[in-house]
């Protein structure tokens, strides 16, 4: 996403302080054991438990990882690569709302970078990022599989298909997001 | 209930195919994602509360493939085919169509050229042309019931490949000519048949030795490709069938499903239909009374492009970074922790079934004389008829995007054919009658891949097009190798700087120089394939690259570098574009014409796409430099 000057935007801060983080809470980090144990049994189970893990905790801190880790018995840098090479895992918690566009090909040739400046411009979060007030995370994806309806917006995981400005507005309307959020 | 041989399998398909009667009016309503995202599952209970079970049963189903005219209806046994339904419509169709036998012509197909009517699906130029035989059964079975796959002949197959030894399998795959499906073409017989010697090998060395393993590729990355997403949705028990034959073929005992995580609804049904076929004994410990031992498990990708790329991707089922590594050893000889493993794409598994099921005879008279079957494509982008189809190969491009596809809409004009994803390339119109198989397309310069098949119109710019595809890549290289990490990046700055009309005279020679590079420096696939696009594009839109660097002009009016936008006089002051234009940009008052200050204009096109008088006129051939990227420079 260069399409647009995106750099204006500033960079959301750091989001939870040492003591949110699921380690410090003793209910997740009985979640995060449990996992660990249903997996450690199977042959290659660090994805295994790292998929389970963003997906229920949506995301994979760094203290996280470390207890990870040692949990296995193996060296942090066999969680730590593993985390940062996949894009569907991340460091930070993403927002309340998750709305992904898609800019496969099929949505590209249908204009799939005008929806994704707009959503840039109304919900004021650069693709990748969450907003502040951790409200709403905007992300990109390479293909949903959903080429016939580009371009594909995926909100909170509904599928949009066939999106223009207009209806991108409407979408943020419907989850209460945007610059005009709150306002009634 | 569990099943302990031959003959009560048997017996109990005889029992479902007697319940099943195939007359009895059944409503199917498509429950692939394309559908499901129309509001398919609000038809669905529409039709479950507007219909009793004695005037017709509903089914919903997998992909029917017709995804551009979703929710799509069937109602059989006549096959009439409703488009674009809505569940305010269902108590028509019950009432006209259920209660009364009589077409709602309002729903039917509208012929794009002659604006016929055609009521039924199997008229539609759409689906006539197609040889269904992976997506045959998807309009007709629920994917969460392995029931009604059994009743269709499901698992026949199997059960016919464990009465038979693994080289007769392996000989009779050999003998159809099948070549992997996912893009590489390479036999898949000879594949097996290097697996299973392997294995033998290793079996006489230690008696203990448990087996190889088998893997289905269903890492389906490439933007543009879903064929692999429809089948394990629509036709799951397909796909496990085929692995199983493949299991017992070469001696593995445990399989793998490497699936996306971006595909959820793949992943349930899949994982629905493997519990289904352990409960009912056909994965698990001596099957069917053979003493051959199989079982599948799930692994989920977490999106990465790279591990589609078969050692990358066993290094991502054994949980560590999706990074390649130089073959030989292939992975037939040493996979998965090392061992003898047969990986192949979802649609090269699920055709081993048909093969079995029909004779290898049968499936060679499909296609071409080098390359055998039916293959998968997703027509998309800007085509008429957007979906999947399945067809004989050899088939040509122009049959495929203008007799299947419908041609362009909006009476535009076409330009290119993306085929294959970031590993292809663009065919332009000369050479769409060239029939498509593994080599002619690679004489192109591009590759049947995955299958993807993006129309691209006069809009698209190609020069945009090819920085897409490195944008593309660029990110998704692994890192692993240097041709490819840097290579990628700067070909895609050289591609940035031409889109931004800051190209030089040199700069096609550099990027030719710089493509071969890559293409023969890099490690995997990913990196070798990826100066592709650009190689085709320049090869056949050579001119394009001409015309932005010396001329500044941007003929499809994309690249923004290029652009400049004014009002005319079809302006009738509505005030719109000003109030959305986001730079704030446009002046003007009521009912007077309005004036762009081409100083603030940001290029977004967004007054362009909400002017409802065409009134935004868009220029090129002057080069603008974005002020605020040079502020952060």
């Amino acid at each position: 996403m260069r399409s647009k000057d995106l750099r204006s935007i500033p960079m959301a801060p750091a989001l939870i302080p040492a003591d949110e983080d699921p380690v410090a809470i003793a209910e997740q980090r009985a979640r995060i054991d449990q996992v660990i144990v249903d997996c450690q049994k199977r042959k290659g189970s660090t994805m295994l438990i790292l998929n389970q893990l963003q997906s229920e905790l949506g995301h994979i801190s760094r203290p996280m990882q470390n207890y990870i880790a040692d949990k296995l018995g193996v060296p942090l840098k066999d969680v730590y690569g593993v985390v940062t090479f996949y894009s569907f895992f991340t460091m930070k918690p993403r927002g309340k709302h998750v709305v992904r566009v898609c800019m496969g090909t099929a949505c590209h040739v249908r204009g799939a970078a005008k929806i994704l400046d707009r959503l840039v411009e109304k919900l004021e979060v650069k693709p990748g990022e969450t907003s502040p007030d951790r409200q709403v995370t905007l992300e990109t994806v390479n293909c949903v599989g959903a080429c016939a309806l580009g371009p594909v917006v995926v909100a909170d995981n509904a599928y949009s298909g066939q999106m223009n400005v207009a209806k991108a507005d409407r979408l943020l309307k419907s989850l209460n997001l945007g610059q005009d959020a709150g306002k009634k | 209930m569990k099943i302990e041989n031959f003959s009560q399998l048997e017996e109990y398909r005889a029992k479902l195919d007697a319940a099943r009667d195939p007359n009895q009016p059944t409503v199917t309503i498509c429950g692939g994602t394309g559908c499901r995202a129309y509001g398919s599952e609000q038809v669905v209970a529409a039709a479950r509360e507007n219909l009793t079970e004695d005037q017709a049963h509903v089914r919903m189903t997998g992909c029917h493939g017709f995804c551009e005219k979703g929710p799509l209806v069937v109602v059989q046994p006549e096959g009439l085919f409703y488009a674009r339904v809505q569940p305010k419509d269902i108590p028509e169709i019950v009432e006209t169509t259920i209660k009364h036998g009589k077409v709602v012509e309002r729903l039917s197909y509208v012929h794009p050229t002659t604006g016929e009517k055609i009521a039924h699906e199997r008229d539609i130029p759409f689906y006539a042309r197609q040889t269904r035989l992976l997506l045959n059964q998807n309009g007709h079975l629920d994917p969460t019931s392995i029931d009604e796959y059994i009743a269709l002949g499901g698992y026949k197959s199997y059960a016919k490949a464990l009465a038979l030894t693994g080289d007769q399998i392996i000989e009779e795959l050999i003998k159809s000519g099948l070549r992997g499906r996912g893009g590489a073409g390479f036999p898949t017989g000879i594949k097996w048949r290097t697996a299973k010697t392997e294995i033998e090998r290793l079996k006489k060395l230690d008696p203990k030795y448990p087996g190889g393993f088998v893997a289905c590729n269903a890492d389906e990355g490439d933007p543009g490709a879903y064929m692999d997403r429809s089948l394990m949705e629509g036709n799951p028990h397909r796909v496990i069938e085929g692995m199983m034959i493949g299991a017992y073929a070469v001696g593995a005992s445990r399989g793998y499903v490497y699936i996306r995580a971006e595909y959820p609804l793949a992943v349930h049904h899949l994982a629905m239909a493997l519990d289904q076929a352990r409960e009912m004994g056909l994965l698990g410990e001596n099957i069917l009374g053979t003493g051959f031992n199989f079982d599948i498990e799930i692994r989920l990708g977490a999106g990465a492009f790279v591990c589609g790329e078969e050692t990358a991707l066993l290094a991502s089922i054994e949980g560590k970074r999706g990074e390649p590594r130089p073959r030989p050893p292939f992975p037939a000889i040493s996979g998965l922790w090392a061992q003898p493993t047969v990986l192949n794409n979802v649609k090269s598994w699920a055709s081993s079934t048909i093969i079995l099921d029909k004779g290898a005879e049968w499936y060679a008279k499909i296609g071409t004389e080098k390359s055998k079957g039916t293959m998968i494509f997703s027509l998309v982008g800007t085509v008429s008829n957007t979906g999947l189809v399945e067809v004989p190969m050899g088939i040509t491009l122009r049959e495929l995007i203008f007799g299947i596809g419908g041609g362009i809409p909006n009476g535009k004009k076409f330009k290119a054919a993306q085929i294959g994803g970031p590993s292809g390339g663009c065919i332009p119109e000369q050479h769409l009658d060239t029939p498509i198989d593994y080599e002619s397309l690679t004489s192109l310069g591009a590759i049947v891949g995955s299958g993807g098949l993006v129309v691209a119109n006069e809009d698209t710019c190609m020069v945009d097009l090819a920085r897409y595809f490195m944008n593309f890549v660029q990110e998704e290289s692994c890192g692993k190798c240097v041709p490819c990490r840097i290579g990628t990046l700067r070909l895609l700055e050289l591609l940035e700087k031409i889109c931004a009309g800051q190209g030089e005279d040199g700069d096609i020679e550099k990027l030719e120089r710089l493509s071969k590079f890559v293409n023969q420096g890099s490690l995997c696939a990913l990196g070798q394939t990826a100066p592709n696009p650009v190689l085709t594009t320049l090869r056949y839109f050579r001119k394009e690259y001409e015309q932005h660097i010396y001329d500044h002009v941007c003929a499809a009016k994309v690249c923004k570098g290029l652009l400049s936008y004014r009002i005319i006089d079809t302006c009738t002051g509505c005030m719109v574009c000003a109030r959305n234009c986001p730079a704030k940009a446009i002046t003007g008052e009521k009912l007077k014409l309005h004036k762009i200050d081409p100083n603030l204009c940001e290029r977004c096109g967004v007054c362009a796409s909400v002017c409802k008088f065409n009134a935004i006129a868009i220029d090129t051939g002057q080069v603008w430099v974005n002020p605020k990227a040079l502020q952060h420079a």
